[in-house]
């Protein structure tokens, strides 16, 4: 992969954001460059401000300070395709998921829509793509979340985007789902000119695919490739208390090493496995 | 029935009815097509709003001598703008501070009224502002009514996609590059005159219920888009061209308590439609119940059979 190092700049680059809700610093310093082809994995407990971040990468949300370098919006191809982790869509709209991916192309264009053939083929093959094409001419707001998952996941991918970013793609999954998903995601960023930034609070599953890892606790970030993030002695530094890194039967988990139960509301460490 | 056959024609002779019928159409056309957005996008408080401060302008016409129709456009796309300068989500999300306004904007329409009865013989003005003017609307005005009515249309068709792709989420519209604040703008716009128009017909209080009565019937129905939009403007154009029936009709049947008013005959149509859906709709998903639910347990299933 040695292009990574050659796009200078990157797809998408953000430098030194800061993002304070009402005084309260959710993001501090925080730095990402995404190359073509990268997968980069946002990784952190819920709260934890990853949410956040992409939206900021998105655009939605701007940041108290700092930088974002996004990838031009032109034509069919290019752009961003965005997957946000719930819909706000009121549940008795009358949208097919087929029509929600159909957006996905021309839902940013002027006037009545004009569909032909080749537009259908092309929404049906990213249906199929993302096995979703049993519930295709179902209302969005009658399938479950993992299949809403995979519809939004569609929309996102029917562009030809030059980037993806995705919020926590994986929630509402079956494992053998997740992995197909992945897979996908995978094979697509090493076919096509395709960068991916995507959350999860569970990093097993990525860690095999995940160029880099952005890992974000208490509203700061390391970055690096998951082998320079994942330690005990670079997350301890981060979290600032003892961090434990396990691996077990092929899966890590990250633990704060004090035993027994682990506090809820200060607990702000990504663990993994269990996790329905 | 031969006397209803003849009354039948006696109705569409009528210059009066047919000018109705056209206004009456173009009006519940649109705004049943705009209402299905409206619904879409939960701004049904919008319409209420609209229509209350239109009837400002309604009323006010009248104190200068103009049309209630130019009263009515002119206040609402103020409205709008202003609700847009404001805010709409935070408007939506503030109940008591948007009531008290839009209480006022009633109180005022209250005062014009007031004031209009001191003008000659205006003292038609609170009924035609607050119960429309479907009847004795003036045929000069008709195809003002058709362009205002098209003007809305195609301001909907326009940013058509934006609006659904909004619906979905705000945050992937913007993803997709879709100005969603400009969107919001122009569907308020069109929302305005779908709403004024409304009022001009079935009156500023009623008019709501023709943005929305058939718009929500038609959800009921239909999980498409397009059928949902269809069946809109359709249902509104039928509740309309029945509430001129019977509007006109009750003259004959109901003696001296004849002569209701239009408004009434297509709202309360439009509420016995809605109605009706829904309880067709309940009874279709109890007597067959969703493949769904669970199948009983085989035990009890056959302890039931030796039971019985």
């Amino acid at each position: 992969m040695s292009d990574l190092q050659d796009a200078s700049g990157g797809v998408l680059s953000a430098r030194r954001i800061d993002v304070s809700f009402s005084g309260h610093r959710v993001l501090s310093q925080v730095d990402l460059t995404v190359g073509a082809h990268e997968f980069v994995g946002l990784i952190g407990a819920n709260g934890a401000g990853k949410t956040t971040l992409l939206r900021v990468l998105l655009g939605v949300l701007k940041p108290s300070s700092g930088l974002v370098h996004r990838p031009p919006r032109g034509g069919l191809r290019g752009g961003i395709g965005y997957l946000p982790q719930k819909v706000s869509l009121d549940p008795d709209a009358p949208l097919r998921a087929w029509d929600v991916v159909a957006l996905g192309i021309d839902g940013g264009r002027l006037g009545l829509p004009v569909r032909n053939r080749r537009f259908h083929e092309r929404v049906d093959e990213i249906l199929d793509a993302v096995g979703a094409s049993a519930f295709a001419m179902q209302r969005l707001g009658d399938l479950s979340g993992g299949q809403q998952q995979r519809v939004l996941l569609a929309h996102a991918l029917v562009s030809d985007p030059a980037l993806l970013l995705l919020d926590e793609p994986l929630a509402n999954l079956d494992p053998a789902s997740a992995r197909d998903v992945v897979e996908l995601l995978d094979r697509l960023r090493r076919r096509t000119p395709l960068s991916i930034v995507m959350t999860a609070h569970d990093m097993n599953l990525l860690l095999p695919v995940l160029d880099r890892i952005v890992y974000l606790a208490g509203g700061r970030a390391v970055t690096g490739t998951p082998d320079e993030v994942v330690r005990e002695d670079v997350l301890t530094q981060l979290y600032g208390r003892s961090i434990r890194v396990l691996r077990v039967e092929g899966r890590i988990i990250v633990l704060a090493d004090e035993g027994g139960r682990l506090p809820n509301e200060e607990h702000p460490v990504a663990t993994s496995g269990e996790r329905s | 029935m031969s006397a209803d056959g003849a009354s039948l024609a006696d109705f569409f002779a009528s210059p009066t009815v047919q000018g109705a019928l056209v206004v009456g159409s173009v009006v519940a056309v649109v705004t049943g097509i705009i209402g299905i957005f409206t619904v879409m996008r939960r701004q049904s408080f919008a319409g209420h709003a609209l229509a209350d401060l239109g009837a400002v302008g309604g009323s006010g016409a009248f104190l200068v001598g103009l049309s209630q129709l130019w009263g009515f456009v002119g206040a609402g796309i103020l409205a709008a703008l202003l609700m847009e300068a404001i805010g709409i989500r935070r408007l939506q999300g503030r109940d008591i501070a948007t009531g008290v306004v839009f209480g006022f904007g009633m109180g005022l329409t209250a005062l014009f009224l007031f004031w209009d009865t001191t003008i000659d013989n205006t003292s038609n003005a609170a009924v035609s502002v607050l119960f429309g003017s479907l009847f004795v609307l003036d045929p000069n005005l008709i195809p003002t009514v058709i362009v205002l009515g098209i003007v809305a249309l195609v301001l909907l068709g326009t940013v058509y996609r934006w609006l659904l792709i909004e619906s979905v989420d705000h945050d992937l519209a913007v993803a997709r590059g879709v100005p969603v604040r400009v969107a919001g703008i122009v569907f308020l716009i069109a929302l305005a005159l779908a709403v004024e128009l409304s009022s001009l017909t079935i009156g500023a209080i009623l008019s709501t219920a023709l943005l929305i009565g058939p718009a929500s019937t038609a959800l009921q129905i239909t999980r498409r888009f397009g059928l949902a939009v269809a069946l809109s403007a359709t249902l509104g154009t039928a509740v309309t061209w029945a509430g001129c029936f019977i509007s006109y009709e009750s003259h004959y049947w109901a003696g001296p308590r004849g002569n209701w008013p239009v408004s009434f005959c297509i709202v309360a149509l439009t509420f016995l439609l809605y109605l009706g859906t829904r309880i067709a709709v309940a009874l279709r998903h109890t007597i067959r119940p969703s493949t769904g639910l669970p199948a009983a347990p085989p035990g009890l299933e056959s302890t039931a059979g030796g039971g019985s």
